[in-house]
């Protein structure tokens, strides 16, 4: 019996006895249940794995408390409007935030950040990590932690340069399709169910082999394939919205088309839209990691997360995690995307509790 | 009336808080109140008076965000504010009934009629299903609902809203109740429906010695309706007195005022007679929605500075006859003239300065005005937009406004809709129409979303803008209190026809058309014996026909 054992039980019993004390019973039920468990867990996996339990505790008490320093800091930092709604996002919401604000970070400042080029060979293939290079190499002996920054770059602007012209195109499309109504609506409407009647991972392949793969055919494609969803959600949320006898006292006026759309219609429209937008967002990412990934997306010596799982995935075999790497990143982004998301469709459908 | 009865409900010192604004504040402050059997307490006053929370707080119930904080709640000798909610489940629908005031909101669409009105004897096993429903058809029968035996088996949606309103109330009557909460059940319908409503309540009522608490705005109704009447403002209680005292002989100013509010009442103006055209003119109107024709050979004038009031019962057509004057909806035949020049029928198709002269205000306030629109962007987009105003020139406008409409320009100037009362927001509304400076305004059932005191209000601000501006309103209502009070013309209207038209002296005066006087003598009055009395005029047994007419 090791001190870390015995701290490690003290710790946790002494924990659930305070839980208690103060009648908190869902601590106390958690706590207790994690000391249950670590009893069979320190029994058939020895001391190891009551190291990855503190260890995981620890990553999410840190995850936690950094998510609730960044609130209390955006709380701080943003005008009092803003700053009211912030005040009541839940700690993942922010840790959403933080996690979108460290990529955007790394994005912005990728050449600062990265210690070599992104195209640089530095290493043998597959060097194994040291202090200069902190992931190792890939499998051209350029650094990984270099073009994971890099690609935070590459990956994330294209896929936020799509999701905005996705957006432009349909929510255009959609509200004017609500506000005219009759044929106009129609045609819209069959040109939006005949490019969702492809899948849409097929028609970006054929498209692509047809102009070639460069960026501002796969920004254009992705855009094509999604703004459809934006369309039909758009054109539902606005139908709702021209309904309203505000409009019908602005169409009487006299307005003109665009000033229904810019000033009646969108402003009461806008919650639901940037939820959708988060939503999109990870949808066209992965879109694009799963593109390159097949080779037929973003185009090397460019660095590119999808790209880079495959390059790499050779070295699962090895029982190297490097190619997962990666794939975490995408992941982190895309959780951290949804929980943000999540609190914006928590607040626009109004479930307040 | 028996000497002593016993007391079913005592509910004393009563205090409920809302959650608002991050804390609790008190919204009722210590209301007592005594219900024997048998017996009808009408509540009433203005909206925010804590008339509902209290009705439901009767079954031991809080609203989310609101909760009992104080006070006791004693139904039968049980104590309800500390009564497990389990057990109060079991009052409630069994002992305890609820009408609520949209019966169309309230039955579940996607089951039949009596399936919902059987659910609550079947759950409680007073009763199996064969013998629920026969008892339901029963129910049907007495309430006077047609084909008492097979409207049961209908879906809500296949009934009209009377007939769903008292399906209802046979609903409530389902495990026989102690106590029946009527919470506005007839403020949805219009008068001739009203009446049929009311007496079914009423005939219920009496028959099984229920007791019940009538909850509602209209003054007239709770005096049909209740034995006791209690009035509140604000969470307190004003007075309570039985109700021919009460009516005859109210103590409180706030009581007298709500008593006064129907007294309003201006000259009527004459037509010119020196030969100038009407503001505007509709001639021989046919309109349709698809293949459904709505409006037949309609035709009337409305001279400048005078109020035509439309009046006839849902569905009528009168607001269809303003969507063609608005140019909406183009009519099929006929022509709208505006100072003698023949209008475009679409909207689309009229001069700017054409869709300045006509203007309109909603019903519902909260649709007409953009909720995330400011005030001054509300009423100066119009400014702006027909008179060009820019800069300081605009503000002062806006605020000028704003004073015309009695409210203060600085407090006002930067808030958004949502933020405002309902009158106030109606007034918003009114200033919104006066902006682009027309000459002519439809008003579409203005108040009949506003309690008595404000609506009086938005009367008295009408009437005064139109004798400073001389601008002339079409005015749609099915509330002839308000075509009493405003109006100069009447026109009186019935599936899509104009059946009756000329001054209202002349209208309110026999004789009248048959449909005139069926709508006139449905106004409740502020008599006690009027509902008796009317429905022994008619024959207690055709009050559901006389409504057909």
């Amino acid at each position: 019996m090791s001190y870390f054992v015995v701290g490690y039980y003290a710790l946790l019993i002494g924990a659930s006895c305070l839980a208690a004390f103060y009648s908190k019973r869902q601590l106390f039920l958690l706590l207790f249940s994690l000391t249950l468990v670590s009893f069979i867990m320190g029994i058939v996996g020895g001391v190891p794995a009551l190291w990855g339990v503190t260890i995981c505790a620890g990553l999410l008490a840190l995850a936690g408390g950094t998510s609730y320093a960044f609130r209390e800091f955006l709380v701080i930092i943003a005008p009092r409007e803003p700053a009211k709604e912030l005040r009541t996002a839940p700690l993942t919401a922010s840790f959403g935030m933080f996690v979108i604000f460290t990529y955007a970070i790394a994005g912005i400042f990728a050449p600062v950040i990265a210690p070599f080029g992104e195209a640089e060979v530095v290493s043998t293939a597959f060097a194994p990590a040291d202090p200069q290079m902190l992931l190792g190499a890939d499998q051209l002996g350029r650094d990984l932690f270099s073009r994971l920054v890099f690609g935070a770059r590459n990956t994330v602007g294209i896929a936020l340069l799509a999701t905005l012209l996705a957006f432009l195109m349909g929510a255009v499309a959609g509200l004017l399709a609500a506000t005219k109504g009759g044929w106009f609506d129609q045609l819209l409407g069959r040109i939006a169910d005949v490019i969702m009647s492809i899948p849409s991972l097929i028609f970006a392949l054929l498209m692509l082999s047809i102009f070639g793969t460069n960026l501002v055919v796969i920004v254009i494609i992705i855009a094509i394939i999604y703004a459809p969803r934006v369309f039909r959600l758009t054109r539902a949320v606005a139908g709702n919205v021209v309904v309203m006898d505000y409009i019908e006292a602005a169409k009487l006026r006299g307005e003109g088309t665009w000033y229904l759309i810019r000033k009646e219609i969108l402003p009461n429209s806008t919650a639901p839209l940037i939820a959708e937008f988060g939503l999109e967002f990870c949808f066209v990412f992965l879109l694009i990691s799963g593109l390159s990934f097949l080779g037929l997306g973003i185009q090397p010596p460019t660095a590119d997360w999808g790209s880079m799982v495959r390059e790499n995935a050779t070295l699962i075999s090895f029982g190297e995690i490097t190619p997962l790497i990666p794939a975490a990143a995408i992941a982190l982004l895309t959780v951290a995307v949804n929980f943000v998301v999540d609190w914006m469709l928590f607040r626009s459908s109004g479930l307040k509790g | 009336m028996a000497p002593e009865k016993s007391v079913l409900l005592k509910i004393k010192d009563l205090k409920i808080e809302g959650y608002a604004d991050e804390k609790w504040i008190e919204i009722v402050h210590g209301i007592d109140l005594t219900l024997h059997r048998g017996e009808v307490l009408g509540l009433i006053g203005e909206s925010g008076a804590g008339k509902s929370t209290i009705g439901l707080a009767a079954m031991g119930f809080a609203r989310d965000g609101c909760r009992i904080s104080g006070g006791s709640v004693e139904f039968d000798g049980m104590e309800l504010t500390t009564t497990p909610e389990s057990d109060l489940r079991a009052l409630r629908g069994s002992r305890i009934a609820y009408v609520a005031q949209s019966a169309a909101a309230s039955f579940n669409p996607a089951h039949k009629i009596i399936d919902q009105h059987t659910e609550a004897p079947i759950h409680y096993r007073i009763k199996k299903r064969v013998s629920a429903q026969e008892d339901a058809m029963e129910l049907y029968e007495r309430l006077r609902l047609p084909n008492p035996k097979e409207i049961g088996f209908r879906y809500p949606h296949q009934v009209s809203g009377g007939q769903l309103q008292r399906a209802m109330t046979a609903m409530a009557m389902a495990c026989r109740p102690d106590l029946i909460i009527f919470d506005e059940p007839t403020t949805a319908l219009d008068v001739t429906t009203q009446i049929e409503v009311l007496a079914a309540i009423r005939d219920i009522v009496d028959q099984f010695n229920t007791a019940a608490i009538y909850i509602t705005h209209d003054l007239a109704v709770v005096a049909q309706m209740a034995d006791t009447i209690k009035v509140l403002l604000k969470g307190d209680e004003v007075e309570e007195a039985p109700t021919a005292e009460m009516l005859e002989n109210p103590k409180e100013d706030y009581t007298k005022s709500l008593w006064a509010v129907r007294s309003f009442k201006r000259d009527q103006k004459q037509r010119p007679t020196d030969g100038t055209l009407p503001v505007v003119s509709v001639q021989n109107i046919d309109a349709s929605y698809g293949d459904t024709k709505v409006l037949e050979d309609v035709s009337f004038d409305i001279y400048a500075g005078m109020t035509v009031a439309v009046v006839g019962e849902s569905g009528s057509g009168k607001s269809t006859t303003a969507r063609c004057i608005t140019g909406l909806l183009p009519p099929t035949k006929g022509q709208i003239q505006f100072k003698g020049e023949t209008l475009p029928a679409d909207y689309r198709n009229r001069t700017k300065d054409q869709l300045r002269q006509a203007q309109m205000i909603y019903q519902m306030a909260d649709t007409a005005l953009n909720p995330k629109v400011k005030i001054s962007e509300i009423i100066g987009r119009p400014a702006r937009f027909y008179g060009g105003l820019k800069g300081t020139a605009l503000k002062n406008r806006v605020d000028e406004l704003l004073d015309l409409i009695e409210l203060e320009p600085a407090k006002f100037y930067s808030r958004y809709p949502p933020e405002l009362s309902g009158g106030q927001k109606q007034r918003i509304g009114i200033a919104r129409a006066l902006a682009a400076e027309p000459t002519f305004i439809i008003c579409d059932e203005v108040t009949s979303a506003l309690d008595q005191l404000v609506a009086e209000g938005i009367l008295k601000l009408l009437d005064r803008l139109q004798r400073e501006l001389g601008i002339a309103y079409m005015f749609i209502t099915h509330d002839l209190a308000t075509v009493r009070s405003i109006a100069d013309e009447v026109v009186v209207m019935q599936r899509g026809k104009v059946v009756e038209q000329g001054p209202k002296d002349e209208m309110f005066t026999p004789p009248h058309h048959p449909y005139t006087d069926l709508l006139l003598s449905s106004v409740p009055e502020m008599d006690p014996n009027w509902l008796t009395t009317l429905l022994e005029e008619r024959g207690v047994d055709n009050v559901g026909e006389a409504a057909e007419v």
